[in-house]
């Protein structure tokens, strides 16, 4: 490598680090260029790391940490309490922590939802996606795909850091697997759920910190409705309709779901599905709301983002 | 949506074939192209074959540019005609197109919370670049555009200028071979407005990639392109190339020292065809019938001791040929 240019003037410099900066001018690309796969993996993984403000200012990091943190902490209480004073069986179920935890929980798809559709609408962004070699659907996928995955790591996370406790505390090493295998596939049903309204929501609430109202006000205000529901079947002593009224909030929806086909303790006992028959309605709620969502979610895009 | 005429389109014959193979030097070809909204008619019978190189699309607000773009970008399909970018079919290879094309949108479209280098890493990726290739074609990039150390700041605290190189920068990154550039001049000071002139000059004649900028503003245009397009109303208005429409035109601007109506006067005595720009002034423009007007003019300067400050051959200015049009 040479260190020297010579200057117009034809004398020789020779500079002082013993680099040159050469302007080679405009550089073509001749190499690779990656299809739709590649693309919607890579808007996959920005949304997951967006998510939990990988790569974004270190104040977008405080709230998603913050709730990590929460949703952390009992795993360990209990996985501490359980070593230490030798008990027999977790004080709380795999299924049930899900719906025990449910307001962090929520607060968590109401800080990523917006963050992961609602800022690209505000700041028009979706000229510059939609320009590119890439369908609107792909967008809604990739960033579907990393709001979803990001709920279920929140969610399992937690669950399997009790599933150490419990073999730590040396409790039956076959009933917790299972246990934990079950909350897993709640974890999933939710995470599916949550993701998919709470994304609906904020594609429809572009403007800022709207949609992280929106979402957290229809996510308690639906739980608190329906318990309200419950409640008045229950007095009426309508135990059927009680039960059913759960399918208004995402979490008994899952919980009710979860807990018959895997045969454990429901989380709302006394308002917990009775029959097969109500179960097949709350199987058919969840595939409509996420179908639903899914597809307004999709014509949003097609109408909204024509550059 | 576009405003613009609520007639329908006029019944139109059967469009001429498109060139098959596409020409080399042809960039964008539209036969006979119409897209309506409902009543409203965006564009209208749009037939143009379009060079590489520079191009300038001219029109009001509203005159259907934008809407071209959709449609070449293949995000719009045309109610009728056809359209190829790039030898490839507007209507079908919508995905093959931008891989190739780069696209500046008008509007703002930047996130204010990332840096420019993070915004235009991204972006690459989602052109189809591998991420390590992404991340050096964004920092090469950014510095072609002129945007040095505060590639790092987060994009909030730019000035309009520098997001317009942050805009410029993400339709260039994965080296296309065609950029679209919806009018990269808006909101800019006279110094930006040149900045950016002179980049999108230095894309199609020393990157070598081809240009479709648009503007309402036919002056700054004609700087910058080969080719003009003016189109209003989603009608084509114009099509034609820049060197053509500017060739010389036949009068030479004359500019003297002092005694500008008696030089006039004797000019015209002598024959000479004088426009005299104002009374008294010491400009005036003589037509140029042959050669031998222009030594009448320096006798005619020497007899009456004036200096001569300049004799120029004037150029034709597309403004004045579309003055009609760009109003």
């Amino acid at each position: 490598m040479t260190d020297a240019t010579r200057s117009p003037g034809g004398d020789v410099q020779v500079a002082g680090s013993g680099d040159v900066i050469h302007d080679i001018g405009f550089r073509h690309y001749t190499g690779e260029r990656l299809g739709r796969g590649w693309v919607v993996r890579s808007l996959f993984v920005d949304t997951l790391r967006g998510v939990f403000g990988l790569g974004r200012p270190a104040r977008s990091k405080v709230m998603p940490w913050l709730l990590v943190a929460i949703l952390v902490l009992p795993p360990v209480v209990v996985a501490l309490v359980a070593v230490l004073t030798g008990v027999d069986r977790l004080p709380i179920s795999y299924t049930q922590y899900l719906t025990q935890l449910q307001l962090p929980i929520s607060l968590f798809v109401a800080g990523a939802a917006p963050y992961a559709v609602s800022r690209d609408l505000r700041h028009g962004v979706m000229p510059l996606y939609l320009s590119r070699p890439m369908l609107r659907t792909d967008y809604v996928a990739a960033r579907y795909g990393g709001l979803a995955v990001a709920l279920l790591l929140v969610m399992v996370v937690p669950q399997t850091l009790l599933l150490l406790g419990a073999l730590l505390a040396e409790l039956p090493v076959g009933d917790n697997l299972v246990g934990w295998a079950g909350g897993l596939l709640a974890s999933l049903l939710l995470a599916v759920l949550l993701a998919a309204v709470g994304l609906t929501i904020a594609a429809f609430t572009p403007r800022r910190g709207l949609g992280v109202a929106a979402v957290i006000t229809v996510l308690l205000v639906v739980s608190g409705f329906s318990f309200a529901l419950s409640g008045i079947a229950e007095s009426q002593g309508s135990r059927d309709l009680a039960g059913l009224a759960g399918a208004l909030d995402p979490y008994r929806l899952v919980d009710g779901i979860a807990s018959w086909v895997l045969g454990v303790d429901p989380a709302v006992a006394e308002f917990a599905p009775t029959s097969g028959g109500q179960v097949g309605i709350l199987v058919l709620v969840y595939v409509v709301v996420v179908a639903g969502t899914g597809a307004l979610l999709v014509r949003r895009y097609r109408k909204a983002s024509s550059l | 949506m576009e405003p613009g005429r609520a007639a329908p389109p006029p019944a139109a014959p059967p469009p001429p074939p498109l060139p098959h193979p596409p020409r080399p030097d042809v960039a964008i070809t539209t036969r006979q192209v119409t897209k309506t909204f409902g009543r409203v008619t965006a564009l209208s019978n749009l037939t143009l074959d379009l060079p590489t190189g520079v191009v300038g699309l001219v029109g009001a607000n509203g005159a259907g540019k934008s809407t071209l773009i959709k449609i070449l970008l293949g995000l719009l399909p045309p109610t009728s005609g056809e359209a190829t970018i790039l030898g490839l079919d507007a209507r079908t290879e919508g995905l093959a197109i931008r891989r190739v094309v780069g696209y500046m949108p008008e509007s703002d479209c930047l996130p204010p919370d990332v840096s420019a280098t993070e915004l235009v890493v991204h972006l690459a990726r989602m052109s189809g670049l591998p991420g390590s290739v992404a991340r050096e074609r964004a920092a090469d990039t950014l510095r072609h555009v002129g945007l040095d150390e505060e590639r790092y700041r987060p994009i909030g605290g730019y000035s309009t200028g520098m997001k317009q190189r942050v805009k410029l920068a993400q339709a260039l990154v994965h080296d296309p071979r065609l950029v679209l550039l919806d009018e990269p001049t808006n909101g800019l000071d006279p110094a930006g407005r040149d900045d950016m002139l002179d980049l999108v000059r230095r894309i199609g004649h020393e990157f070598g990639i081809s240009v479709l900028v648009t503007s309402h503003l036919l002056g700054e245009l004609e700087r910058v392109a080969d080719h003009i397009v003016v189109i209003e109303g989603g009608v084509l208005q114009r099509s034609t190339s820049t060197a053509e429409a500017t060739a010389l035109s036949g009068a030479v601007l004359v500019e003297v020292t002092d005694r500008g109506p008696e030089v006039v006067a004797l000019l015209r005595a002598s024959g000479a065809e004088v426009t005299a720009d104002d009374a008294g002034g010491q400009r005036f423009s003589v037509t140029l019938t042959d050669e031998t007007v222009l030594g009448e003019v320096q006798r005619v300067a020497a007899e009456l001791g004036v200096g001569l400050v300049r004799m120029q051959r004037r150029r034709h200015h597309l403004t004045e040929l579309f003055g009609e049009v760009a109003r």
